[in-house]
This record gives structure tokens, C-alpha cells and sequence, in this order.
């Protein structure tokens, strides 16, 4: 199969992305909404409008990251082993992170007990927090590569995935999702609750610039093989065109009233961000250095042509179809959050 | 222990863990889709309360079941880094399919079949139900054909050698449909139902024994035996199949099953029994000729003993011979306690038989054992292979992962698991004591448009 000069390897390259955009731009409003939940949400009613918000959309938004799990063992196996046994200690912290704001968001509401919420709303919070900090730092090593060695296998440790670059992408993607999380909540929300949740939507937009900003420079006098392709081609750098355009949409909107169009302007903007994130890394899955010759790339870590074939047909069958009723059950719980006796 | 013991504790201890809710959603899936069909048939409000309260326990299953799930998903890479990259063309696809086409069908209809009893009417609220049980039933299909594949591993060939070599999928439909994984398949289905099934009359049997909520309690009991009845008898025949189906495919492990040492005809089956694998012995209850039997079809067909397998393809015996006469008794027992209670509903004597209806109470625990107890015999008994005569166990691990990260975070899963099964059992409990809700018997929001006799 040929897609206009595009061969199997780049197409899965391009899918795996997809499925892991699709992760971001989904659960990163469902763990925004944990990170702002101690903060903005005080009393136990306005905590129980933030879990219901995301209460019937959060499960099949962390399905795209399970599938986009499946997709890079399917795809590119040696990438899949390679980076969940390397970052083993980091993935099973992420892990933990991800099971106690899955089980916070199913148990808080469920027993009136003071104590009971408390620390479930602590779980909710901590749980989305880390999960969304522990992604950031995990795309931040990546980008910046880690340590391979010849055998494919990783060789560093955990302590040195935990440098400056990476914790740096870590605090950008708290901030984005964070802002990204407002801008829903700003959508399901109403009266004085959502007069709150605005006023932290401008504050939320100028911290996420400002780390972006900071990890770009660190990225142009850092890490020259992401740049390289922009260096290469500088059309790429079109890309960043929207991206600028619709941050900057998000007040404009947000101001006028128009909630949805701010939060559609949040999620272009994050696949746009994804897109100058995967158009940087392009060929390379992981990176390697100090020994680049190491990496792994969507050609010498993929699947057999015959496979990725086969796998293209699935999400050629079963993406559409995916896409077809999430937006149909997105389009029945459209509007503001009401309280009833089958909410969280 | 050595990491490899360490990464297969880890791997039985969260999978074991995961396994208790899966199953109780694809059962209690069927049954909500039997509930809301025969709600809509007969707009009986009963059924609506029905509806109303079971899927607040498949709510609070399907939760636990989505959080550990997420766990094996990655464990694979994190613990099995050198199987994942031997078998990631074939395991692989297997295990993207079950996102693509199970998991998203799963999570997205919960929202409506949970959230959406107000938002929309009946007829779409019962799609949303089949869709949710569908999906369930779909992410049972491709886990266990990427399970039977490493069982009986078939449409692919070896490519490269030494630390490079890998399988890649020549045949598609041969991987799909591999020599073990549809009569797997069905077993392990009928086996889920079963969990739902018998859940469901555990709870209807505890409140006519507490003589609360009667008329909801009958009918949950009289649907919940229905599906035990036909679950039970399914799995027995199923069972059988599968067994056979190991008597050709992986002769190791079916005599490890019933502590068979010596190639030849007339074999027994062992009612009990123990196995002894330093004598090479196994004493207890047979009955002779009956293994041949039942797996060939002919008493006089000969049956592979242990004796003729080399010792180090052997798995543990008696660890394997006890688990499968653990799984089948209770397997037989259950069909018993279907047979006695749905005479005894037939007779109208089940409400004052108070040995019958506790019985009933803790038959809940029955399937969930043998479940386990099954799902351990199929991976010890394939032991020392973890893809069958293509890699072993030992091979398959993480280079680069130590002992001590292994121990850590085993730690840190069991505190976890720990607290999340206390938690799901209180809650649970609480469910159960707060009962049906009456207001349920009054449809309200959508859902009583086109209702006759339903709110005014």
C-alpha cells in the first residue's frame, strides 16, 4: 500500500500519534479538571458538578491511551518493550496515578461520609496531577533522548530521567492541561461556579506560555535533532502559525461568552502541539544519546510490513466507526451539568 | 526468588486481581440486556427498578475492572520486554484490536447505558446496554485469541536468530483462529456469565432470606438461575472440548492435569487425588480408562504420560493437577446447585428452603474460584514456555529490570489492590443494603415518554 509516497512505516508513525493526540487532547481536560479540582472546587456540591462534568466521558477518553498502548506494541514492538521496561519505576508510578483517579472519580460520591470524600477528592487530585506530570516528563525524555545500548535495551536510571528538560516538559503539560481542563469546566459550568473557573483561564494561558516559551529555547540550544527537521524543511514551521492563532483565540473567546469555541481553540491547539512534537521526533520513537546510532526509529523497531498492513485495515475499519458514536454520545451529554440521583 | 519468579508473581497477583470484575461485567452485561429487552417487552416497572439497580453494580465492577485494567495493558512491556519484542507483530495486533474495537464500544456506550436514563428514550438506552455487553464480549475475544495463541501458537513463522530472532504473522485468520482459541473462547465466556449469573442470585437469594424486597428478589433470582443453568451445563460441554482440545495440542499439560505418568491406553481419570512428581506417582480416586475416553472418545486410545516428556518441559504437576480438580468440582457443583434451585423455583419451595437460599448466598464465590482456579491451570500448566515450544518463560523477560523494581512496585499493587477491594466490598455492601430503590418503579425523564401507566 502506497499513500502518496508515504510508506506503511510513516503512515503507523502518524497513527500511533493520532491515537496518542487523541489521548492528550481527551484526558487532558479529564486530569486538568483533577489538577484544578482541590483548588477551584471548595464546597462538596461544586466538587460533585467537576466530577459529573467529565463523570460520563473519562473512561472512554483513557481508552485512546490503552489503545494507543495496543497500536505501539502492534506497530512498533521494540519501542513498546523498550520504553515501559526502561522507565519501568516511572511507568508504575504513572500506573498507580492513573488507578486511584479512575477509582476516586467511581468511589468519592458513592458514601456521604466526610472523611470518605476527603480523601478520595485528595486521590482525584494527586492522581491527575502526577499522571499529567509523568506523561510530560516521559515526552521530554523522549524528545531529549535516553541512554540505549546496543542491544536496543535501555541503560540509564530512573533518578536520570528526572532531569531539568524533562521535568520542564512535565510543568508544561500541568499548565496546558490544566488550562485546558478550565475551558471545559468553564463549558459545564454556571452561576458563580463558573464565574471562578474563569478568572483562572487567563492566569492558566500566561503560565503555559511562559513554560512553552522557556522549553522551546531549551529545545533550540539543547536539542538540536528535534530542530533539525525544521531546519530541514522550514515550512514545517507553518505549523506553529495555528497553533499561536488559536491560543491566542482562547480569551477572545472566553471573554465574548463562547465557551465551545474556546475549548475547540484549546483542542487545535493541542493537536497542533502534538503535530510540531511528532514532525521534531520524526523518524525517531526514542531517541538515543549519547549514541544516536542506537535509536529507535519507525523503521528499524516496527512490525513487519505484512502486520502493519493487517493493522491498518483494523483502524481503517475501526477508527471511523469509534469516531462516529464518541461524538454522538459527546453530542447526548452536551450542556451543563445538572445533579441527579445517577450522578457521581 | 529469582526476577523470573518475582515477574510471574507480579503478573499472577495484578491479573488475578483484574480477573474478579471482567467477568462479572460480561455477565451481568447479558443480564442487563435481558432486563431492558424484557422491560421494553413488557413495561413491567419491576423490570425498570431492575435495570435501575443491577447497573449500579455493574457500575461499581466495570470501574475496578477499567482501573487494574489499564495495569495489564503495560505490564507486558514493563516485565516481558524480550516477549514483547519476540511477539509483538502477532500478540500485538491482537491486542490493539481489543482497544479499537472492544474497549471504545465498551467505555463510550457505560456513559449512556449509566448517565443517560433521563437524556434518552428507551430504545436507545437499550442499543447503549447491547453495545456495553457487546464490547465486553469483544475484549473476551481478542484477549483470549491472543492467549491461545501463545497456548497453541499458529500463522506465523520465525524470522532472524539468537537475541533477534521474532514471530511475524504470515496468516492473519490461522493466528485469529488458532488451534485452541474458540473452544477457549467459549469456555471462558460461558465461565464470565456464570460470575454474573450467580452474583445476581447470590444478592436476590440474601434478600428473600431477610424477607426484603420480595417481588425484586424473586425475579432477580428466577433470571440470574436461568442464565447459571444454562451457563453451567454450556461449561461443562465447552469445558470438555477444551480438554480435548489440550489432549492433542499440548499433551505436557494435559497430563500434568490429571497426573499422568505413563504413555498407554486405558487411562484414568482422577476423582481426587495427589501427585507425587519426585516418585513420578500419582495416588487418589481414578476411574480407569475414563481419561482415554473422554478425550479420544475411546477407552483403548493411548493418552501421553509425563515419563515420555523431557523434565525440563515439564510444568509443575501437582500445583496443575490440583487447580483443574478444583475447577472442575466446583464446576460440577454448580451445575448441581442450578438443577436443585430451579426445582425447587418450579416447586415454589425455594422461598422456604433456608439451606437452599444460603447455598445460593454464597454461590458467588463458585464461579469466581473456579474462574481463577482455570485461568491458573491454563498458564502453570504451560509452564516452561511462555509462547509454547517457541520461548521459554525464563527468556522472556526484561533485561534491564532488577529484583528489588520488581519487589517495589508488587508492594505497591498490593497496598493498592488491597484498599480497592475493601473499598469495592463496602461499597458493594452498601448497595445491597440500600436495596432497590422504590422511586425506580416510576420511569421519570425520557424514559417515561411512550410509557403507558408510566409518570403522569
Amino acid at each position: 500500500m502506497n499513500f502518496g509516497g508515504l510508506d506503511l512505516n510513516t503512515v503507523w508513525f502518524v497513527l500511533v500519534g493520532v491515537l496518542f493526540t487523541g489521548y492528550v487532547i481527551l484526558d487532558g481536560f479529564d486530569l486538568g479538571v483533577g489538577v484544578l479540582h482541590l483548588f477551584v472546587a471548595r464546597r462538596d456540591e461544586e466538587r460533585r458538578v467537576f466530577l459529573n462534568a467529565i463523570g460520563p466521558v473519562w473512561d472512554g477518553n483513557e481508552v485512546w491511551l490503552v489503545t494507543g498502548g495496543g497500536a505501539l506494541f502492534a506497530a512498533f514492538p521494540a519501542v513498546y518493550a523498550t520504553v515501559f521496561s526502561g522507565f519501568y519505576l516511572a511507568f508504575m508510578l504513572l500506573l498507580c496515578a492513573l488507578i486511584f483517579r479512575a477509582v476516586a472519580i467511581e468511589f468519592r460520591s458513592k458514601h456521604p461520609a466526610q472523611q470518605w470524600r476527603c480523601f478520595w477528592d485528595r486521590s482525584f487530585a494527586l492522581g491527575s496531577f502526577t499522571s499529567t506530570l509523568l506523561i510530560g516528563v516521559a515526552m521530554g525524555n523522549i524528545a531529549w533522548g535516553v541512554p540505549i545500548d546496543a542491544r536496543g535495551e535501555f541503560a540509564g536510571t530512573f533518578l536520570g530521567l528526572l532531569h531539568p528538560y524533562a521535568l520542564l516538559m512535565g510543568v508544561t503539560t500541568v499548565t496546558l492541561f490544566a488550562m485546558h481542563g478550565a475551558i471545559y469546566l468553564a463549558l459545564k459550568t454556571e452561576g458563580e461556579l463558573q464565574a471562578r473557573v474563569r478568572e483562572r483561564i487567563n492566569p492558566l494561558i500566561i503560565a503555559f506560555i511562559l513554560s512553552y516559551v522557556l522549553l522551546t529555547l531549551a529545545t533550540l540550544l539543547y536539542v538540536p535533532h528535534v530542530t533539525e527537521a525544521f531546519r530541514r524543511e522550514p515550512w514545517f514551521f507553518t505549523l506553529v502559525v495555528p497553533v499561536v492563532l488559536a491560543i491566542a483565540n482562547i480569551p477572545r473567546e472566553v471573554n465574548r461568552g463562547r465557551e465551545f469555541y474556546a475549548f475547540l481553540s484549546s483542542c487545535a491547539a493541542m493537536a497542533g502541539l502534538m503535530a510540531i512534537f511528532g514532525v521534531g521526533n520524526y523518524p525517531y520513537l526514542v531517541y538515543s544519546q549519547p549514541f544516536p546510532e542506537h535509536s529507535l526509529t519507525a523503521f528499524n523497531a516496527a512490525s513487519s510490513p505484512k502486520t502493519l498492513g493487517i493493522m491498518l485495515t483494523i483502524a481503517l475499519i475501526g477508527l471511523p466507526v469509534v469516531l462516529a458514536y464518541s461524538i454522538s454520545i459527546y453530542w447526548i451529554f452536551r450542556g451543563k451539568v445538572r445533579i441527579d440521583k445517577m450522578s457521581y | 526468588m529469582t526476577t523470573e519468579l518475582l515477574a510471574r508473581l507480579q503478573f499472577a497477583l495484578t491479573i488475578t486481581f483484574h480477573y474478579l470484575y471482567p467477568p462479572l461485567s460480561i455477565g451481568l452485561g447479558v443480564l442487563l440486556v435481558a432486563i431492558e429487552a424484557a422491560w421494553l417487552k413488557t413495561k413491567n416497572p419491576l423490570f425498570h427498578q431492575m435495570a435501575r439497580f443491577w447497573t449500579k453494580v455493574f457500575a461499581l465492577t466495570f470501574a475496578i475492572g477499567v482501573a487494574t485494567g489499564i495495569v495489564m495493558e503495560f505490564e507486558f512491556g514493563t516485565n516481558w520486554a524480550t516477549y514483547s519484542r519476540y511477539v509483538g507483530d502477532v500478540f500485538g495486533s491482537a491486542l490493539a484490536a481489543e482497544g479499537i474495537f472492544a474497549f471504545f464500544l465498551e467505555s463510550g456506550f457505560l456513559a449512556v447505558l449509566l448517565f443517560g436514563w433521563d437524556k434518552v428514550g428507551p430504545k436507545l438506552h437499550f442499543f447503549a446496554t447491547c453495545m456495553v455487553a457487546l464490547g465486553a464480549h469483544f475484549s473476551a475475544i481478542w484477549i483470549v485469541v491472543a492467549n491461545s495463541w501463545m497456548q497453541t501458537p499458529a500463522g506465523f513463522h520465525i524470522v532472524g536468530d539468537g537475541l533477534h530472532a521474532r514471530a511475524e504473522v504470515t496468516d492473519f485468520w490461522a493466528m485469529v483462529f488458532n488451534p485452541s482459541s474458540m473452544d477457549r473462547l467459549t469456555h471462558t465466556v460461558v465461565g464470565a456469565w456464570q460470575a454474573g449469573a450467580w452474583l445476581m442470585v447470590s444478592i436476590g437469594a440474601w434478600y428473600l432470606l431477610k424477607q426484603k424486597h420480595r417481588e425484586f428478589a424473586c425475579l432477580s433470582v428466577k433470571l440470574g438461575l436461568t442464565l447459571s443453568l444454562i451457563a453451567s451445563v454450556l461449561t461443562l460441554a465447552t469445558g470438555d472440548r477444551s480438554a480435548s482440545g489440550v489432549a492433542r495440542n499440548q499433551p505436557a499439560k494435559f497430563a500434568a492435569l490429571e497426573g499422568h505418568w505413563q504413555t498407554g491406553p486405558q487411562a484414568p481419570l482422577h476423582v481426587v487425588g495427589w501427585v507425587d512428581a519426585q516418585t513420578e506417582t500419582t495416588r487418589g480416586l481414578a476411574l480407569p480408562g475414563m481419561l482415554s475416553w473422554l478425550a479420544y472418545g475411546s477407552a483403548a486410545h493411548p493418552v501421553t504420560g509425563l515419563r515420555d516428556i523431557p523434565r525440563d518441559e515439564r510444568p509443575p504437576v501437582n500445583f496443575t493437577f490440583q487447580l483443574f480438580h478444583l475447577m472442575v468440582g466446583i464446576g460440577f457443583a454448580m451445575i448441581g446447585l442450578a438443577l436443585w434451585a430451579s426445582w425447587a423455583l418450579w416447586r415454589k419451595t425455594l422461598e422456604n428452603s433456608r439451606t437452599l437460599l444460603w447455598l445460593l448466598v454464597i454461590s458467588v464465590l463458585g464461579p469466581q474460584i473456579a474462574n481463577q482456579a482455570g485461568w491458573w491451570v491454563a498458564e502453570v500448566g504451560r509452564q516452561p514456555w511462555i509462547v509454547y515450544k517457541l520461548l521459554r518463560t525464563s527468556q522472556g523477560l526484561s533485561a534491564v529490570v532488577q529484583a528489588n523494581q520488581i519487589v517495589a512496585s508488587m508492594i505497591m499493587f498490593t497496598g493498592v489492590y488491597l484498599l480497592l477491594f475493601a473499598a469495592f466490598v463496602f461499597l458493594l455492601n452498601e448497595k445491597i443494603k440500600h436495596g432497590p430503590d422504590e422511586t425506580d418503579l416510576q420511569p421519570t425523564g425520557k424514559l417515561a415518554l411512550g410509557f403507558k401507566g408510566g409518570a403522569a
